[in-house]
């Protein structure tokens, strides 16, 4: 068994290094993987399990079961008894410091009694589902979703489309001028939303759009990296294709339409995947543009969420758990774009 | 359907067309991503030197008097640089302290690991795949979720003061202790990002020509020597554009620590970004002069940083051309 393990390529035993590669990367899963699981788990906790210390590693309430002559379910003790050994009752009434109990598999059966101090509750795994849909109900998180879906979706379209255009002219065309504006945008690359955030928000304040999602969806839309990437691609698609369609009188927009972006899909899902990602997680942005609570995305929705109801956690971490779900979902299926769009171009 | 909705779209940009002719049509298609950064790039950098020029707490800049360079001597006026407290704007000084400290160990760190991860993701062995998107998936994780998830787990009830009892000691005020606060907002930070870093050097490293290290390998040379003569030298231009682009993130470190620490306690985890964001947005009167001044400094520094960035990635072309 030992040999198999440590059996490598070539024959050779494993080393040092060996060794030290496979515990780092047995602590790697543990501290990558490990808080956002924890934080699954703790999202399907009560209220009253998440306040227990230390925790329990998987979702723990008490097991409750449903009597008849009761319109709700009633929780279960484990009641000690005269030989040493315990049995599950279900309890029906408290008095004082003792409790009633009945057998559940035999409700009709005589009413047993014991002391509150000698019974213990007996506890089953539980999925406090109620997390999810509460906030949904109650609080404003049905509305955040909605707005964050309409900036991810809105955005990503716009970009797709604006940097393509501009791709496409840029990489398929000579015209006066095309140097400077390809400088221009790539030089814009230096200046992040952080230092300009007073004058964009006067700006769009100005437009109309403050406090408005498309005084979000509108100032990011246009990326030097995604003109970037998409250029490069182009730059690659044959121009004789171009040729051939202006022979039949296409118009330029219509090469565009129907023969260039069609042939950039590779690179347009690429950018959109990164679009999507940026837009669902925006966050400072947002916070300059939006204060009014009906506009927020879930971001937003989140971080007021836990700034003003400290205690319910049980809510905070169910709605944390539904904003990184869409990431995950494009995480798990699409890694393999994500990872060669960053390599090749350093995009984040 | 579809096609119903191209035509529609066709119509306007064949209009277009005609008026003004085929060899125009390339500003027509620049047009639009220009517009975008015209009005909410390069006009904000514009109108942002007019902000720092001007005082009081007008937002229109027309309403806005003149005062010259009074706003860079207010941020700039202290007795002693080196301490917060003798300066006029001391929350501008503290952050920019705050910030200075953070961005060293959260960069030094954030190296380190990434190329120790990714000396590791590029050896040779089974589920290389699995493990490299391990260490990528938080990068895809919103700062307000790493936020949340972190501070779950950091509460004075967290799990990891469960951890901590469970082996005998006590309880750790992990976010409300201005030590440990910091502390963590920088390894936060670095799980946050370290895949993004890795995936680069791991490009860089699946770069450099496997011949070498077999006649390292026939040679005999040991793990230790084949890193420092073979890996590091030649991994040298990816390593630079790592730490610069690392060095460019971290200055602008803003939304996980906002939400994890709020800049708490007191002002133990405020960075710079977030003396501009309240300086201008949070605070009762909005002083937009000093946070335009201060966009200004920061934008200056992440300027010198970006232009090391261009020259070290020319660099990392020029190796790899040869």
């Amino acid at each position: 068994m030992i040999r198999f393990l440590t059996r490598r390529r070539g024959g050779a035993r494993a080393d040092w290094t060996d060794w030290f590669s496979w515990a780092y990367l047995a602590l790697g899963v543990l501290v990558m993987f490990g808080p956002v699981l924890w934080l699954v788990l703790s999202s399907f906790k009560t209220q009253s399990a998440l306040q227990e210390f230390p925790p329990s590693l998987w979702p723990m309430g008490q097991k409750q079961v449903a009597v008849p002559g009761s319109d709700r379910p009633l929780p279960v003790f484990s009641l000690p008894q005269p030989d040493g050994t315990s049995v599950e009752r279900v309890m029906i009434r408290r008095v004082g410091l003792e409790g009633q109990f009945i057998d559940p598999a035999d409700p009709a059966r005589h009413v047993e009694r014991a002391r509150l101090a000698n019974v213990t509750p007996v506890r089953e795994m539980h999925f406090a589902i109620e997390n999810y849909i509460e906030p949904l109900r109650q609080f404003n998180f049905a509305r955040f979703l909605g707005n964050s879906l309409f900036v991810t979706i809105v955005a990503t379209a716009i970009t797709l489309l604006i940097n393509a255009m501009c791709a496409f002219a840029l990489s398929k065309y000579e015209f006066p001028g095309r140097n400077g504006i390809f400088l221009f945008i790539i030089s814009t690359l230096m200046i992040p939303i952080t230092v300009v955030l007073v004058p964009a928000f006067l700006i769009v304040t100005g437009l109309g759009l403050g406090n408005s999602l498309w005084g979000v969806i509108l100032p990011p839309a246009a990326t030097p990296t995604g003109v970037f990437l998409l250029r490069q691609y182009m730059l690659t698609i044959p121009d004789e294709l171009m040729d051939a369609a202006r022979m039949d009188h296409a118009s330029e927009w219509r090469l565009f339409w129907r023969i260039i972006l069609p042939l950039a899909a590779p690179a347009l899902a690429v950018l959109a995947i990164f679009s999507v990602v940026w837009r669902w997680n925006d966050f400072l942005w947002p916070l300059i543009v939006l204060n009014r609570q009906e506009n927020f995305t879930l971001q937003l929705g989140l971080a007021a969420f836990q700034g003003e109801l400290q205690t319910q956690w049980h809510y905070l971490l169910a709605m944390t758990v539904v904003t990184l779900l869409p990431v995950t979902l494009v995480f798990a299926f699409l890694q393999k774009y994500i990872t060669t769009g960053i390599a090749s171009s350093g995009m984040k | 359907m579809i096609t119903t909705l191209a035509r529609l779209i066709d119509a306007p940009f064949d209009a277009l067309q005609r008026r003004f002719g085929a060899a125009r049509m390339p500003y027509v298609f620049v047009a639009p991503n220009l517009l975008v950064f015209g009005i909410f790039v390069a006009a904000p950098m514009i109108l942002n030197v007019w902000y720092a020029i001007t005082g009081g707490t007008q937002f229109m800049p027309a309403d806005r008097p003149y005062v010259g360079a009074s706003n860079f001597a207010e941020l700039l006026d202290c007795t002693n640089h080196f301490i917060p407290a003798t300066c006029k704007q001391d929350r501008f000084w503290r952050a920019v302290a705050n910030t200075s400290w953070f961005v060293a160990f959260q960069v030094i760190g954030l190296v380190a690991i990434s190329l120790l991860t990714a000396l590791i993701l590029n050896r040779r062995m089974p589920w290389r795949g699995f493990f490299r998107a391990v260490f990528f998936y938080p990068v895809l994780l919103s700062p307000v979720v790493v936020a949340l998830i972190w501070k779950w787990i950091l509460q004075p009830d967290g799990v990891l003061n469960a951890i901590v009892v469970g082996s005998g000691g006590a309880r750790v005020p992990f976010l409300l202790d201005p030590g440990w606060a910091f502390s963590w907002t920088i390894v936060v930070s670095i799980w946050a990002h370290m895949g993004f870093y890795t995936l680069i050097l791991l490009a860089g490293l699946q770069a450099i020509p496997a011949d070498l290290y077999e006649a390292a390998e026939m040679d005999g040379t040991p793990h230790v020597r084949v890193f420092w003569r073979i890996t590091l030298p030649l991994l040298m231009p990816n390593m630079l554009v790592v730490l610069v682009l690392a060095l460019i993130r971290a200055v602008q470190s803003f939304d996980e620590i906002f939400v994890l620490t709020g800049g708490g306690p007191g002002t133990a985890t405020q960075y710079i970004v977030q003396y501009i964001y309240e300086t201008a947005f949070a605070n009762q009167t909005h002083i937009l002069g000093l946070a335009a001044t201060a966009s200004m400094l920061v934008g200056g520094v992440l300027l010198v940083l970006t232009l090391l960035q261009l020259a070290a990635s020319a660099r990392a072309r020029g190796e790899a051309g040869r």
